[in-house]
């Protein structure tokens, strides 16, 4: 068997590998787009010999693996380029972005994994009972519901029936920490139910799975109460499955917000890649589709690292 | 309802009274039924004494046992009678009384130490567990009691094995480490399911003295549960014969051993009194040949059997003998072709046999058949019996329709088993009928040569003794020859006509049976055969101390 810092090596080359492969389909892909951002700025009154000249002072007549090479030069030495449509430097327009996307999923993230945590133990520990039921109704409901549609009788109830809490979540540089957190607390619960649903489902099946074996009823016999059975003895040997289904959700915390951040106007990365797209602004749309990418390759690289670090038999061999 | 005006007698710990236990079971395709797995079943156990329970799988033993810790497992309940522990009755225990009970004042050791253990926790976190949760002691304490029982049960690194996962330590060791777990809390009773049934023969050994003198020195009250009647014969003070949920008979281990009463008691206690003539093969030709056979896994990485080299003629049965990691399996994949060896060639009635499966012809693989040891898992469960065995006849001869059917209920005649099984699915059929439906199978490709890989290890010794007089009987009217791999040496000494004993991936006695079996003996198959339980009270004491004597002398 290889040794730990080996298979996490491989693990990462293999991540950065398909980080690159993520980039090339990035970078060809949006080049089907159709038009681009001379059209887009010059409008349809343009004549074709202005259209050229813009294209050729953007670079944009190069042949393709020229242009590929040279972002991705740049990109790894951190310059994103700069925004077509504003002319600001792409990497000052996203961080800001990016952190308040970051900023929500970690709320959100500390909301719904401890619940989602606790409601399956919970689930599992009252299973076939109308508590195990109902809990599950719920979260299924809640996420078969669109995210909008939840978004908006949350509005309703908390911000113009109750109204203790903001319906906008418009924040920028001047806003204060408790203003933030007061102005992310309904897109945090829209997204909270979400994929509190897939989490808790995950970890009580894979506790429940675990029931039938012999150590299990060893520990019932040592005269433990269940619920120390199930947190002790049962879930330390269901993470694998639980972690990934975690870390899943969390990468589509920061990846799949789109919809919740325009319906809160919250200034994240989403609004950015939606309005990007509107404009033709290819580099901003590249910059945030490879951001995109990173995470979702990072926190499944996290996953296995952890699966692999939670295993007693890879982290104790013989 | 007296409970309060019998005092219990001091000496009387557990008394079972008319117990009875019930299951519900769905048969495919009929009504849930509810059948009894234990059946009005009394006993009585005394502070300090050993009850050995005996049977065959099936007969209600651990479910017994279990009742003693008020426990059942899924879709089974307790329906009848009392179980009194220290005058309390367990039955009438709330959930809080009787978690109060479990792991304090009983303890169970499970069969299988390697699946009881939780593979996420150090052993010394497991061991101490049930103490500090009743709080017996403190967890300092416990540590220190755990550490003077690993060193009581004769475990390497008594200090250090503690911190250890359940994968780093053998199987011999986990299941002492499971003793030493029991007896950490202090218990009354400790109850023993099979503790030493997967060991290997000389492994168990030193578990069963360990267990022995650990019970002894402790003076804690014991179940042992086992089908193993010369294992029990050295550790029980009475024993209790259970048959199908009910008693058969009880008594002292000597009336049980020496002078059993009842039929059923004495066909277990003769059992294995299989006459079967040695062969002799003199200069025929051998049907099978394996030179210099060096084969591994990890593409050379692991080495499992080194320069292994036999002989087996036509009709003869090789008994290839060593516990588990010697090698057995992977030489029988090897000579089925499912491993290629690194090196070595195999002969086949003189043609050379390809190393891979792919590269032998359909002829090849007709005359060399195999059984598997676990022979619920060797079918496909969805298909019928008729499917099962009729496969080969259809895949090596082109036999369908009513003819196949024909050969299905001549093939079910020679396994002594009703032509109406035939329609029934593998999980309908008892563990015996599914491997005779897996023999009936291998026969039906009129094979020269069966490959048998514990066959009969999984199966209770009565069922495994018709096993092997009907594979007996079908090599006198067949005259196919079997290549038996085997653990047991008690199968050994029934079956054989020549024998390899394995250690470590290499041959390190071979030759005809009664050379084999009969001194000088080299130091392993010695080792090998002084370790085989022998029905005799005073077996284990006179075997444990042989040892000690050779390994002073050495």
């Amino acid at each position: 068997m290889a040794s730990i810092p080996k298979i996490i090596a491989q693990r990462i080359v293999l991540g950065l590998l398909t980080l690159w492969v993520v980039s090339l389909v990035i970078f060809a892909g949006i080049q089907f787009l159709p038009g681009d951002v001379a059209t887009e700025v010059l409008g349809q009154s343009a004549t074709p010999e202005s259209i050229a000249a813009l294209r050729e002072s953007l670079g944009l007549d190069l042949p393709f693996h020229v242009r590929y090479f040279s972002w991705l030069m740049d990109v790894l030495r951190g310059d994103f380029g700069t925004s077509l449509a504003t002319g600001r430097d792409i990497g000052e327009l996203v961080r800001p972005r990016l952190l308040n996307t970051l900023f929500l999923a970690l709320m959100t993230a500390i909301i719904a994994v401890p619940l989602a945590l606790v409601g399956g133990i919970l689930a599992a520990l009252y299973r076939n009972t109308l508590f195990d039921r109902i809990i599950n109704t719920i979260t299924l409901a809640s996420v078969s519901v669109p995210e909008f549609f939840t978004a908006y009788v949350l509005i309703l109830i908390f911000a113009v029936n109750a109204g203790i809490l903001p319906s906008l979540a418009d924040v920028d540089a001047s806003t204060d920490i408790l203003g933030r957190i007061t102005a992310i607390i309904l897109p945090a619960l829209t997204l909270t139910l979400g994929v509190l649903a897939h989490m808790m489902r995950m970890t009580r099946t894979s506790i429940i799975n675990l029931l039938g074996n012999q150590y299990i009823e060893t520990a019932r016999l040592k005269g433990m109460p269940e619920w120390r059975v199930l947190v002790q003895h049962a879930l330390p040997n269901a993470w694998a499955p639980v972690v990934t289904v975690i870390v899943l959700n969390l990468a589509y915390l920061i990846t799949g917000v789109v919809v919740v951040e325009v319906v809160f106007v919250y200034p994240g990365l989403g609004q950015l890649i939606v309005d990007s797209v509107q404009k033709r602004d290819i580099p901003v749309v590249q910059a945030c589709s490879l951001i995109f990418a990173s995470v979702y390759i990072i926190l499944n690289l996290t996953a296995d690292v952890l699966s692999i670090v939670m295993n007693p038999r890879l982290m104790h061999p013989k | 309802m007296n409970q309060t005006s019998t005092q219990p007698e001091p000496d009387r710990l557990l008394e079972i009274t008319k117990l009875r236990i019930e299951a519900t079971i769905i048969p495919p395709g009929e009504r849930p039924q509810n059948i009894a797995l234990v059946d009005g079943v009394s006993l009585i156990l005394e502070r300090g004494k050993v009850l050995g329970l005996i049977g065959e799988s099936g007969a209600g033993k651990s479910t017994l046992g279990l009742a003693s810790l008020g426990y059942v497992r899924g879709g089974v309940r307790i329906t009848g009678g009392e179980v009194l522990l220290n005058g309390q009755d367990v039955l009438k225990k709330s959930t809080r009384g009787l978690r109060a009970l479990r792991g304090r004042t009983v303890c169970y050791v499970a069969q299988s130490a390697a699946a009881a253990f939780n593979p996420a926790h150090r052993l010394m976190d497991q061991v101490v567990e049930a103490s500090v949760l009743h709080k017996v002691m403190t967890r300092r304490e416990a540590e220190g009691r755990a550490v003077s029982l690993f060193r009581k049960l004769g475990l390497p690194g008594p200090e250090s094995i503690g911190n250890r996962f359940p994968h780093q330590v053998s199987g011999g060791q986990l299941q002492r480490v499971m003793t030493a777990m029991a007896l950490c809390s202090e218990p009354d009773l400790i109850v023993f399911d099979e503790p030493t049934t997967a060991l290997d023969v000389t492994t168990q050994i030193e578990v069963l003295a360990a267990i022995r003198d650990a019970i002894r020195d402790t003076d804690v009250a014991a179940i042992y549960i086992t089908h193993d009647l010369a294992v029990v014969a050295q550790i029980a003070d009475d024993i209790m014969v259970l048959r199908n949920g009910g008693l058969v008979e009880r008594g002292t281990t000597e009336e049980i051993i020496v002078n059993p009463k009842e039929k059923y008691t004495q066909a277990l206690v003769s059992v294995h009194h299989i006459d079967h003539e040695m062969k002799d093969f003199g200069d025929t030709a051998p049907i099978l040949s394996v030179e210099g056979l060096t084969a591994g896994y990890g593409g050379g990485q692991v080495t499992v059997l080194q320069n292994v080299s036999m002989d087996l003629h036509p009709g003869e049965t090789l008994a290839v003998v060593g516990e588990s990691g010697s090698g057995k399996s992977t030489l029988a994949r090897v000579i089925t072709g499912l491993l290629a060896p690194f090196s070595g060639s195999i002969h086949f009635e003189g043609r050379v046999l390809a190393p891979g499966i792919a590269l032998r012809s359909k002829e090849d693989l007709r005359q060399l058949q195999m059984i598997y040891q676990m022979a619920d898992v060797a079918m496909n469960p969805r298909q019928t019996v008729a499917t099962i065995i009729g496969r080969p006849l259809e895949f090596y001869f082109g036999i369908r329709g009513a003819e196949r059917n024909r050969r299905v209920a001549e093939l079910l005649e020679k396994i002594e088993l009703k032509k109406d099984l035939a329609n029934r699915f593998p999980s309908e059929l008892s563990g015996g009928q599914k491997q005779r439906v897996c023999i009936a199978r291998a026969l039906a490709a009129k094979p020269k040569l069966i490959v048998c890989d514990e066959v009969t290890s999984a199966l209770d010794p009565l069922v495994a003794n018709g096993i092997l007089t009907l594979l007996l009987q079908l090599q006198r009217d067949e005259g196919v020859a079997y290549l038996f791999i085997t653990h047991d040496l008690a199968t050994v000494r029934s079956i054989a006509d020549s024998i390899s004993v394995m250690y470590r991936g290499e041959v390190v006695r071979q030759g005809a049976k009664a050379e084999v079996l009969a001194p000088p003996y080299d130091a392993y198959t010695d080792l090998l055969l002084s370790s085989v339980p022998e029905m005799k009270i005073g077996w284990l004491d006179q075997a444990i101390s042989s040892r000690r004597m050779e390994s002073a002398g050495n």
